[in-house]
């Protein structure tokens, strides 16, 4: 199963080379376009035609492949059927969060003895986050900083989250979204999620590197 | 000649500034100025930068306030000034005509520059600090921010906004306008080769083995594109005076004491309206007027018609039509967004500015090569930069606007440095450039520049600076790094160190890049163009230049 931390690899490298790729071709089309020896050139329409087809295909081609390929956004589409299924229990699958005034509220009679939100692995989770003032973001990130997800909360619309966790570990609480100078460092909570039960560990998100 | 005679009365006698006719005048103030202001925004830019490494330099609301009003300095008091001080010379240039009205031109530029002051002033006094977004309720967080604060920038954004739609009549009149002594110009083959019709049609009659609708369309390519991006800047103000109005009762209702409800505005409808509108520039007149630039200096550096016109014709139309549909790629971390929206308009149509800016491209790349060999002069290396820039900042929006990637890119460093700095700083700005090199002998009578050692210095300094500080932005970005966040525990410092360097590299360029200005116009010649012309015409260049 595909997680952020190696969608984000892949992104890294295959980004990386096309901007390699593209510094290429722009020092190679200086060079040739400046060199006295160089005579003029002539490109045939259909070449045009076949890169317009080519631009077409990448554009369309990038949304199939992410589509297939990282589990949230089939998640994101299904979520409302995997939520009315019977086997989707809401006491131990949805949070109800509030944030108010630059500042996460979590439900305190879901924190484990850890004063954490115990999530159990390979279960559909919502996190149902309610602004009560400015729009804010709601973010889970790995121990090393790096996102694991997120998304926009703002007052007086729908803002809750289903995620499924398939490695364990421990995650952070932040807001994503800028909510005015008082939430500009502050908005935390270190250690808020703590994912257990599976095979494997998220080996960037293990508190103390265990 | 020394130095103290040079800095005075410009490289080799500089610019004379009682040659310049009200239309060169008029233009070298909007760019002149818009230069400086792009100093500015480079400077706050890099104190942003610096403060990344030691976090405490500025406390929290005037560091975010700096990040506010960066984006108004940057896009309004630079972009805004130089596209469209350069629009307004260029577009009379090329329909061989005079421009509508000077005067309004100057009250323009005017306009804008004063708005960005005072927008400035909001944030740098009172710190006001909603940043560009202005998300729902925050601007009118009375708790947070001084009401006086908003007042000042809110006003400041209106005028800017006035003088945009300033320059768009300026501009739509100068097309449509017949000039005295003329005979009168049928408006219909106007409307439609400014829109671009005409290239369509002209299309549609190849296929059906007509003769072409028009061979010599009433209005020039470059010109179509101006037209068109001004169409999205029409639309775009009048959002952004929209939501400054509704700010704007909001400020004055806490001011007098009867403070307004903000949960009657839905947050949510507001974003789609907010970003539906301000979209329009960074998908819409940008991509369009930038296309339009990249032809206007591939024609006059080549020499040569466009390859594929009409297709460049009926694709800024195209261009147009995807700008308006795009702005749910900014609500892909809305839940409440409807997927519907966020697949067709998030998604799919966004993912055509990948085609339109591609077509951009292609011609103007095969338009120079059909041209070789070509002189690397300033013209053609800013140009080529320019298109690299969008080259690889176009694709990562199209990446980031992908419900998969964006649920864990969204809001990081990616878009705010691998896809926006990239397109403004290398493309955009690296464009700009070309155009300012392109119209430098038509707007200065033909002066010469002081150093071209320096502006190879400026040329590399920027290019390297700009990409330099996206890569190590956008590495940031891979490691969860915040685009609106203050991390106080060194969690990426090495990144912030490198892009806080490749950040002053581009504030080298640019003191050098000025520094080359004043010694080749002199500083008698600079202050020269803000007095009133001494030539009474219409013309754009005096008589004895015009060639």
């Amino acid at each position: 199963m595909e997680d952020s931390a190696s969608v984000l690899d892949l992104l890294k490298l295959v980004y990386t080379i096309y901007v390699f790729a593209v510094m290429s071709l722009m020092l190679w089309f200086a060079k040739g376009v400046s060199n006295p020896a160089g005579k003029p050139r002539i490109v045939k329409p259909a070449t045009f035609y076949m890169y317009v087809g080519l631009l077409i295909s990448v554009g369309v081609s990038i949304h199939i492949f992410t589509f297939n390929k990282i589990p949230w956004v089939e998640t994101d589409f299904k979520r409302h059927t995997i939520e009315k299924d019977p086997s989707f229990d809401k006491s131990k699958q949805l949070f109800n969060i509030v944030v108010k005034k630059q500042k996460f509220y979590l439900p305190q009679d879901r924190l484990n003895e850890d004063g954490m939100l115990e999530i159990e692995c390979g279960k559909y989770i919502v996190f149902d986050v309610k602004s009560e003032d400015m729009t804010y973001g709601f973010g889970l990130f790995r121990q090393d900083n790096s996102m694991v997800t997120q998304m926009q909360v703002g007052p007086g619309t729908r803002n809750d989250l289903m995620w499924q966790f398939n490695k364990n570990g421990t995650y952070h609480i932040q807001s994503t979204e800028y909510s005015g100078p008082k939430g500009g460092y502050h908005m935390k909570i270190e250690n808020a999620v703590v994912v257990k039960g599976c095979d494997v560990n998220d080996v960037r998100s293990m508190v103390g590197g265990n | 000649m020394g130095f103290m005679n040079t800095l005075i009365n410009g490289f080799e006698g500089g610019l004379k500034a009682d040659t310049l006719t009200p239309m060169q005048k008029v233009t070298l103030r909007a760019v002149v100025m818009g230069v400086l202001f792009y100093g500015l925004a480079v400077l706050e830019g890099e104190l942003m930068r610096v403060n990344a490494v030691t976090p405490g330099l500025f406390d929290e609301s005037h560091y975010f306030s700096i990040m506010t009003v960066h984006p108004i300095v940057g896009i309004f008091g630079s972009t805004y000034l130089i596209v469209f001080g350069a629009f307004t010379f260029l577009v009379p240039y090329l329909m061989k005509k005079p421009l509508y009205s000077v005067k309004l031109a100057n009250w323009t530029w005017i306009g804008i520059a004063v708005g960005t002051v005072l927008s400035w002033l909001g944030g740098a006094i009172f710190h006001y600090a909603p940043l560009y977004t202005l998300y729902w309720p925050l601007p009118v967080d009375f708790e947070q921010f001084n009401p006086i604060g908003g007042l000042v920038f809110v006003i400041g954004i209106a005028i800017i906004m006035v003088g945009t739609l300033g320059f768009i009549y300026n501009i739509f009149a100068t097309v449509f306008y017949t000039e005295e002594g003329h005979e009168k110009r049928p408006l219909k083959p106007l409307i439609l080769s400014a829109l671009g019709i005409d290239g369509m049609l002209n299309i549609w009659y190849k296929i059906t083995g007509r003769e072409p609708y028009s061979k010599e369309p009433a209005v020039s390519l470059p010109v179509v594109a101006i037209f068109r991006g001004t169409i999205d800047t029409f639309l775009d103000a009048m959002v952004i005076l929209t939501c400054g109005v509704l700010i704007l009762v909001y400020i004055v209702g806490d001011m007098s004491g009867a403070a307004l409800d903000y949960t009657s505005v839905n947050a949510l409808l507001y974003k789609n309206f907010f970003w539906w509108g301000l979209d329009l520039i960074a998908d819409g007149l940008v991509l369009i007027y930038v296309a339009g630039t990249w032809y206007l200096l591939a024609m006059l550096i080549t020499g040569k018609k466009l390859f594929m016109q009409n297709i460049a014709r009926a694709a800024l139309l195209l261009e147009l039509v995807v700008s308006w549909m795009v702005w749910s790629h900014h609500l892909l971390g809305d839940q409440g967004q409807p997927n519907l929206m966020k697949l067709l308009s998030g998604e799919m149509v966004t993912a055509f500015e990948l085609v339109t800016q591609g077509i951009a491209i292609f011609i103007t790349l095969v338009t120079l090569w059909s041209a070789k060999p070509l002189v690397m002069d300033n013209r053609l290396k800013f140009l080529l930069a320019g298109m690299f820039g969008f080259m690889i900042a176009v694709p990562a929006a199209i990446l980031q606007a992908d419900m998969g990637l964006n649920r864990i890119l969204h809001n990081t460093q990616w878009i705010m440095f691998t896809h926006v700095h990239t397109a403004l700083l290398i493309g955009l700005t690296m464009t700009l450039y070309a155009a300012i090199y392109t119209m430098w002998p038509l707007l200065t009578n033909n002066i010469k520049l002081y150093s071209q050692k320096i502006a190879n210095w400026h040329f590399w300094l920027h290019l390297l600076g700009g990409l330099g500080m996206s890569f190590f932005m956008g590495m940031s970005a891979m490691g969860g790094a915040l685009r609106r966040y203050i991390y106080i525990d060194g969690e990426f410092n090495i990144f912030m160190i490198m892009a806080a360097i490749c950040g002053f590299m581009m504030l080298v360029a640019w003191l050098l890049y000025l520094y080359n200005v004043i010694m080749s116009f002199g500083v008698k010649g600079l202050l020269g163009i803000y007095t009133p012309s001494k030539i009474d015409t219409k013309d754009l260049i005096p008589a004895e230049y015009a060639t």
